[in-house]
């Protein structure tokens, strides 16, 4: 299939409800493989790297998962539609990046996408909406399997599987969910969280990963280890680590609602207002302010069909989604005007919070000014 | 003097640290020197930035080790923190050791093993390794692990004539 088939609907993982997705947005488990022939992506000349390329790339499009697919070449895909790419997490930020002799493949619901020569010769992924770490284990679990009766993976009996890169030597795996946890931040939890969660061997990072900031209150929780463990150990441990996260999220929701019902109120009216009435937004702003209309719906605020359309809109106020929507190249300026435009049309049929004043005090006193 | 980061522009920025009596230096250039934040005064370490680069990591005591299939070097990994090609893992086996205890919960592959016939080759390999254990565990009288490793290889005996049936 090609990219604009692909781009014209959103993720599966964006448009279906997995069990926990009110604070789990999606889960990802992601498997690094190599060539044993071959030397690694980062270290070959180009001939080895297309070589490898020649080799994985028929073989992933052959999988029966992958029958409908779009399936490519880096260097033919233009700037604008890598960037939606990463910005869907289909691809990584260094893999935009590349050019001849680098590949990606994608299934049609996005839920599997495989990078060739990134940092690895090959980085699988599958993703699902909600909290599903099993399932997308099982489904990535599977196609890698399929793969190596195709490909000669380099393994080592004591050290797993071979990687460029130390850190994800061993099972190669690297397992995450997306956490919206706006209730933390507001009430000044989540560096405790973070800590807690970091004693534990896991990591906390931003919406995309290493070294990007938590834009919208999205956080990504993720295991860092990859020698020493079992695939299932390592799920199961996340698995329970972000049951106690979605706990402490929906506790902190709770004690919000009792002590400080109007902070909550203020700043999720707030966020309707601005956003059904803004004529220009920075993608930083939108994401903060849907972070807050999300928890909204949460909070039975809004209509429950609500969340669908917030959640489609994190993805569609960022960067290169607006530029592409726009169909035209647009300045930073432009860009701004043209997703605030985006959001009002889209928001034009979400009501305003639906807030019941009963025993709500006058006064922000429980605010402290 | 070329910046140790681009490896392009001429360094004008040297910076020393010393911290428990090692002393850690780095030459950069105007641009990346500010990429890197360096302009400021406030704290930064040197540590970080050189880890960052992929040094302070010795992945081998031999000073000219060169993976022999696709001649890479410990000079190549303290420029990126990767490796050149799976041979480079038995190439730098012993100084790579060192690293993956630091980094991971143990030095050796507890999960996910390829293909069938693969795994009967690795339960022989790892048989043939408890095995060496086990005769060193016997030496050294510690025969509390000695009996431990020897349940693990009755374990992947018998895994070994499951799948062979």
């Amino acid at each position: 299939m090609k990219i604009e088939e692909l781009l014209s609907s959103p993720s599966e993982w964006v448009r279906t409800e997995g069990p926990n997705s009110k604070i789990v947005m999606s889960s990802r488990v992601r498997f690094a493989r190599n060539l044993r022939n071959f030397p690694f992506p980062g270290w070959a000349k180009k001939p080895d790297r297309q070589k490898a390329l020649e080799l994985i790339q028929p073989a992933v499009e052959l999988l029966p998962e992958m029958s409908t697919s779009f399936s490519e070449s880096m260097d033919n895909v233009v700037a604008i539609d890598k960037q939606v790419l990463v910005e869907r997490h289909l691809i990584s930020r260094e893999h935009a990046a590349k050019n001849v002799g680098s590949g990606v493949v994608i299934n049609d619901k996005e839920t599997i996408s495989v990078m060739i020569n990134e940092e690895d010769h090959l980085r699988m992924q599958a993703m699902k909406s909600g909290l599903q770490l099993k399932a997308v284990f099982k489904l990535i679990d599977k196609v890698d399997s399929e793969l190596e009766e195709a490909l000669d993976f380099a393994f080592s009996p004591k050290l797993g599987y071979l990687t460029a890169c130390p850190t994800n030597v061993g099972t190669g795996m690297r397992a995450s969910a997306m956490v919206h946890l706006p209730a933390m931040v507001l009430s000044d939890q989540i560096n405790q969280v973070v800590q807690a969660v970091n004693k534990l061997g896991l990591a906390v990072r931003g919406l995309y990963g290493e070294g990007t900031e938590a834009l919208g209150n999205v956080f990504q929780v993720s295991n860092q280890t990859t020698l020493g463990e079992k695939e299932s150990d390592v799920i199961e441990r996340l698995n329970k680590v972000i049951l106690q996260v979605i706990e402490h999220e929906e506790n902190a929701r709770i004690t919000l609602l009792e002590k400080k019902p109007r902070v909550v109120y203020d700043q999720v009216g707030r966020a309707y207002g601005i956003l059904t009435n803004a004529h220009t937004v920075s993608s930083k702003e939108a994401l903060n302010l849907l972070s807050l209309l999300r928890m909204g719906v949460d909070l039975e605020l809004f209509s429950t069909g609500t969340r669908g359309v917030v959640d489609e809109l994190f993805i569609l106020s960022q960067p290169a989604h607006v530029q592409k929507a726009a169909e035209r190249k647009l300045t930073a300026e432009e860009r701004d005007s043209f997703r605030a435009d985006l959001i009002r049309q889209r928001l034009k049929d979400v009501l305003k919070p639906k807030i019941v004043d009963e025993g709500l005090s006058p006064e922000g006193q429980e605010r402290g000014g | 003097m070329v910046c140790d980061i681009c490896k392009k522009n001429e360094a004008t920025v040297h910076l020393t640290q010393i911290i428990d009596n090692k002393m850690l230096k780095i030459d950069l250039c105007e641009v990346c020197s500010k990429a890197k934040g360096l302009q400021e005064t406030a704290g930064f370490s040197l540590a970080d930035l050189q880890v960052g680069l992929g040094a302070g990591d010795e992945i081998s005591a031999e000073v000219g080790a060169k993976c022999p299939v696709c001649g890479f070097t410990q000079a190549d990994f303290k420029k990126t923190g990767r490796l050149g090609c799976s041979a480079c893992w038995e190439t730098f086996e012993t100084g790579l050791a060192t690293l993956l205890k630091a980094m991971h919960k143990s030095d050796r592959h507890a999960g996910k093993v390829p293909t069938k016939a693969a795994h009967t080759l690795v339960i022989t390999e790892q048989i043939k390794e408890l095995s060496d254990e086990l005769e060193k565990a016997v030496r050294e009288e510690k025969y509390e692990d000695a009996a431990h490793i020897r349940d693990q290889i009755r374990q992947l005996e018998s895994k070994l004539k499951i799948s062979a049936v």
